[in-house]
C-alpha cells in the first residue's frame, strides 16, 4: 500500500526527514515542502539515503514553489523531482494515506 | 552604548524567526547601540542567492539582508562551520562584507556582547 509522506523541516536542524526515510518503503512517495526542501539538496546529510531508496523504487519530490523561494532549484540531488501544487494534490489522491511529518 | 549581538539560526520562510530577527535588528538600529548580527545553523541558508518567494507569497529576505549595510549595521558574522555543513562557500552568499569566523571566535563574540537577542 502506498503513503505520501510529507516532511516540512530541515535535516540540517531537527532529525524530523531521518525518521521518516527509515520507514518508509520502495512503494511510497516522499514529497518535500517548506524548509524539507533543504533535505534535497546535494549537501543534505541525507542525500546517501534519498539514493538508496529513489534506486529502489521509492519517489522524491520537492514542491517546486517552496524550493524557488530558497534559491536551491540548481542545487537539488538529480533523484528528486520537482512538483507542483497540482502534482502535491494528485500525488495525495493517488496514494492510499498521507502521513505527515513535522 | 550597549553591545548587542542578534544570532539568527533558522532557514527563512519555513517559519518566523528569520523575518522578526532582521525587523528587531532594524528596528534596533534607530536606538544607536553597537549592533552585531550572526548567522549560524540553518540561518546561513538565508544567505543564499536566487531566493524567489514571490509564489509563497512572502518577502525576499535577500533583499532585506542587503539593506543592513543603510541601516548602518556592519558587523555581520557567520559561522564557518554551518556553512560548510551544509556544502556552502563564501563565494555563495549575498552579502560581500559578511565575517567567517570559527567557533572559537564566535565564544568571544558572544562574551563580549551586553545583550544576546536570540532567534
Amino acid at each position: 500500500m502506498a503513503i505520501l509522506h510529507t516532511i516540512n523541516k530541515s535535516p540540517f536542524h531537527v532529525s524530523t526527514m531521518n525518521s521518516c526515510l527509515l520507514i518508509c518503503s520502495n512503494l511510497d512517495s516522499v514529497i518535500l515542502i517548506a524548509d524539507g526542501v533543504l533535505g534535497a539538496i546535494h549537501s543534505s546529510p541525507l542525500a546517501l539515503k534519498i539514493e538508496q531508496l529513489s534506486a529502489s523504487g521509492t519517489r522524491f519530490y520537492a514542491l517546486q514553489s517552496d524550493a524557488i523561494a530558497r534559491g536551491v532549484v540548481e542545487k537539488l540531488l538529480p533523484n528528486i523531482s520537482l512538483a507542483s501544487y497540482a502534482d502535491f494534490v494528485r500525488l495525495s489522491v493517488e496514494c492510499n494515506q498521507i502521513q505527515s511529518w513535522f | 552604548m550597549k553591545k548587542i549581538l542578534f544570532i539568527s539560526r533558522h532557514a527563512p520562510y519555513g517559519n518566523s524567526y528569520a523575518r522578526e530577527a532582521l525587523d528587531a535588528l532594524l528596528a534596533a538600529s534607530a536606538y544607536d547601540q553597537n549592533l552585531s548580527l550572526l548567522f549560524m545553523d540553518d540561518g546561513v541558508f538565508q544567505l543564499l542567492p536566487n531566493q524567489n518567494p514571490t509564489f509563497i507569497h512572502q518577502k525576499n529576505m535577500a533583499a532585506s539582508l542587503q539593506a543592513l549595510e543603510l541601516y548602518g549595521i556592519e558587523n555581520i558574522y557567520c559561522l564557518s562551520s554551518s556553512l560548510i555543513e551544509r556544502g556552502l562557500n563564501q563565494t555563495d552568499l549575498i552579502l560581500e562584507n559578511i565575517k567567517l569566523i570559527d567557533t572559537i571566535t564566535t565564544n568571544s563574540l558572544i562574551s563580549q556582547q551586553d545583550q544576546l537577542i536570540s532567534f
